[in-house]
């Protein structure tokens, strides 16, 4: 397939592994955490690892949107569906997220909830557009890729005069926790988690550009690499990352300049600031809270914003105990290192988020890269 | 009741299949259910069997072994490019009854209809149905319709059964895969679940592909001629090709490694699945199959599959391995390995 196949061929494959292989000391380890899912997907789908030194080690970073929603905001979602005749529209990932009790949106839509999956947020206009005897509520989730497409729709129902139309705003912000990550206890006094750089997100670049994260590189002294959600796009940035580290460098560099600018796309930006506004505070599932990383919708757009019309209260819910989540969204452990990994978790019955996206680093690891732990004591049912 | 298959002269008006639709009397077992079973069902899949107008299908019993299959079929969008759920349900358990090595002897259809589904477009269906029996030369000699309450169906669904005879010597079973065996597949990978999708009312895309809904029985009789010793058939519909060797797999206990530059999928499969975010690998099938035969009877088995015209795109995709853990690996065409798991959640619903 023209575009995309050029970038997963096998044979520039092998060059970069080559380029990578003569470019590591052997005298050292690289630990790089690739931030984004899609970034996660792509290694373990294409079987990056295979194709890597071993002193080079990727970490999987919190990106998945699925994975980072906290539990309360999936319950406070489930107890809307019990309004009557109100529809709820999200995409098809948020409805198999498991909540403490062991209920989901898809188990409320068995029970009789209107429960619709969207492939866009356009859709949830239409279904509103439908049903006017109906509230419909569109449960917005994701990072800076996914906001512009809510405010579109925000402003397309206010066009329209919609009156029972409304958002549950769930919109995250990347730098926020990226800033997280290097400020938490683990990386920078325990030296827990290894940090050497950073697999910059693909699609979220290209709307807030590259120059966001020259603030990491500088302050933390990290090296980002932005690169595209293609195979070969990992394994140029992951030499390009080793090269920084090989001659002392530590900067913002862009992979994905086919699509990515260092200003990003404007428009997309200011369409967003048009709409939301910071929230002071929003928790994150495996972060906690986190100051200043999410987006609510502003209030003279508050017609659409249903937290307001739907008093929706602030939960706060703790994670299954077994589940290792928090730690694996942290880069403090691995899928594998979790002791339900495979066992009780797994894609058909997900305990934590990161089993359910196929984005999260458990899913990713499941499907795709679990014959690397045959004799993993994770296996033993086998 | 008349023991002739033909449209009876004492139902006073003739069903309107232009404008007319399912009443709840076409299933009280009334006069208006018999105008329905004459107009529509007997003329269309007319046989000897069906003309005797029994509550039984009565014939010969073979010598030897039999394999029998059942089959229900819930598609939307009922009708799609390449076929519909007439030929579909014909097609799904030929194939099922086929994937014993069986040469398919007769079928048995069963109907749920839904109060105000059309007339024409049952009459479509059953047509359809009628046509790819016939031209399968499996007869449907018993039936059964039944109406529901509007809003308790979906238009309609359509159960077929069948039975079969299976050659003497084949002994084909998803447990007879070994180590060393060589999996092929008879054709392109995805090609209905893509059609199907390309029609979904929140999806819609325009798309050149269409259903490869066939009856596979022909293709498989010419392969086991050649080859008697084939270990595994098998179709791979819903959850695709992934789930039906995972299934394979754990059925014989093997492991499997599969090669991602060997899969025959079409390019505008491909490119639908990149921008759905799909794995062809998991996309339903349902005029494809998968075969798993000796290494060495492997090139035999290939060139005698595309030799037939519904397995011109035949491909050796992989082969068995011993893993005692049941693996299903690919080799990536990037240079990698992965597991190829079974399919988990719905890809897809209500897909045949």
């Amino acid at each position: 397939m023209k575009y995309i196949d050029e970038f997963r061929t096998g044979t520039l494959a092998q060059k970069i592994a080559a380029k990578i292989a003569s470019e590591v000391s052997l005298q050292r380890d690289y630990h790089f955490m690739e931030f984004c899912g899609g970034h996660t997907h792509a290694i373990s789908r294409f079987g990056i690892i295979d194709l890597l030194p071993e002193n080079v080690h990727m970490i999987h970073g919190p990106g998945c949107p699925v994975c980072v929603l906290p539990i309360g905001r999936v319950e406070n979602a489930i107890r809307l569906t019990q309004t009557p005749r109100l529809i709820l529209c999200s995409y098809s990932d948020m409805l198999r997220i498991p909540t403490a009790s062991g209920m989901s949106l898809l188990k409320a839509k068995a029970q009789g909830a209107d429960v619709r999956i969207v492939y866009s947020s356009s859709d949830a206009i239409k279904i509103a557009q439908k049903n006017p005897q109906h509230q419909v509520v569109f449960f917005a989730i994701g990072f800076e890729t996914t906001t512009p497409p809510t405010a579109v729709a925000i402003r397309q129902a206010q066009a329209l005069g919609l009156n029972n139309f409304t958002v549950f705003c769930n919109h995250v912000l990347t730098p926020s926790a990226i800033s997280h990550i290097l400020q938490s206890a683990e990386v920078r006094q325990l030296g827990i988690v290894p940090l050497d750089g950073f697999i910059g997100p693909a699609h979220v670049s290209v709307v807030i550009g590259s120059q966001p994260y020259k603030y990491f590189a500088e302050e933390f002294q990290k090296p980002v690499v932005i690169a595209g959600f293609e195979p070969l796009d990992v394994m140029q940035a992951i030499l390009m990352l080793i090269h920084q580290i090989n001659t002392g460098r530590a900067e913002v560099e862009n992979e994905f300049t086919r699509a990515v600018l260092p200003t990003g796309n404007i428009k997309a930006q200011e369409l967003v600031a048009e709409i939301f506004e910071l929230r002071r505070i929003f928790e994150w599932r495996g972060l906690g809270l986190v100051p200043y990383s999410a987006l609510k919708i502003k209030s003279c757009y508050a017609d659409f914003d249903a937290e307001q019309r739907f008093q929706i209260p602030t939960l706060s819910i703790a994670d299954n105990k077994a589940c290792e989540c928090g730690a694996i969204l942290r880069g403090v452990k691995r899928p594998q290192d979790c002791k339900i990994f495979g066992t009780v978790c797994t894609p058909e019955n997900p305990i934590g988020s990161c089993m359910v996206s196929s984005e999260g680093a458990c899913a990713a690891h499941y499907s795709y890269g679990r014959f690397r732990e045959r004799n993993h004591s994770s296996m033993k049912e086998n | 009741m008349s023991r002739r298959g033909i449209v009876k002269s004492g139902f006073i008006r003739s069903l309107d299949l232009k404008h007319g639709r399912i009443e709840m009397v076409h299933g009280s077992g009334g006069r208006a259910m018999a105008q329905l079973i004459h107009q529509l069902f007997l003329t269309a899949f007319d046989n000897e069997y069906l003309r005797k107008m029994n509550d039984q299908a009565c014939f010969q019993s073979f010598n030897g072994r039999m394999v029998m299959s059942t089959d229900s079929h819930v598609i939307t969008p009922l009708f799609f490019p390449g076929g519909d759920i007439g030929s579909l349900s014909v097609h799904g358990t030929i194939n099922d009854i086929a994937m014993s090595g069986a040469k398919p002897s007769y079928l048995a259809a069963s109907f749920i209809l839904e109060e105000g589904f059309p007339l024409s477009d049952l009459k479509c269906i059953v047509d359809s149905m009628a046509n790819a029996a016939q031209a399968a030369q499996v007869p449907i000699v018993t039936g059964d319709t039944k109406v529901v309450e509007k809003g308790s169906g979906d238009g309609v669904f359509i159960t077929t059964t069948g039975i079969g005879m299976v050659p003497e010597g084949i002994n084909i079973s998803s447990e007879n895969a070994r180590p060393g065996d060589k999996i092929l597949v008879s054709g392109t990978l995805g090609d209905h679940g893509i059609a199907i999708m390309a029609l979904r009312e929140n999806l819609s895309f325009h798309t050149s592909i269409e259903s490869d809904t066939a009856a596979l029985h022909d293709l498989v009789a010419d392969m086991i001629t050649a080859v008697p010793d084939i270990h595994v058939l098998r179709d791979p519909t819903r959850g695709g090709v992934a789930t039906a060797l995972n299934e394979i797999a754990s059925q014989s206990s093997v492991g499997m490694m599969l090669y991602e530059n060997k899969l025959p999928i079409r390019e505008q499969v491909y490119a639908a699945c990149e921008f759905l975010g799909l794995d062809p690998l998991y996309i339903a099938n349902e005029g494809n199959l998968i075969a798993i035969c000796t290494a060495e009877d492997s090139t035999n088995l290939l060139n005698v599959m595309r030799a037939h015209p519904l397995g011109e795109n035949a491909a050796i995709i992989g082969e068995i391995i011993e893993d005692s853990h049941c693996f299903v690996q690919m080799q990536t065409r990037f240079g990698g390995k992965r597991v190829v798991d079974w399919l988990s959640g719905e890809q897809l619903p209500r897909i045949c």
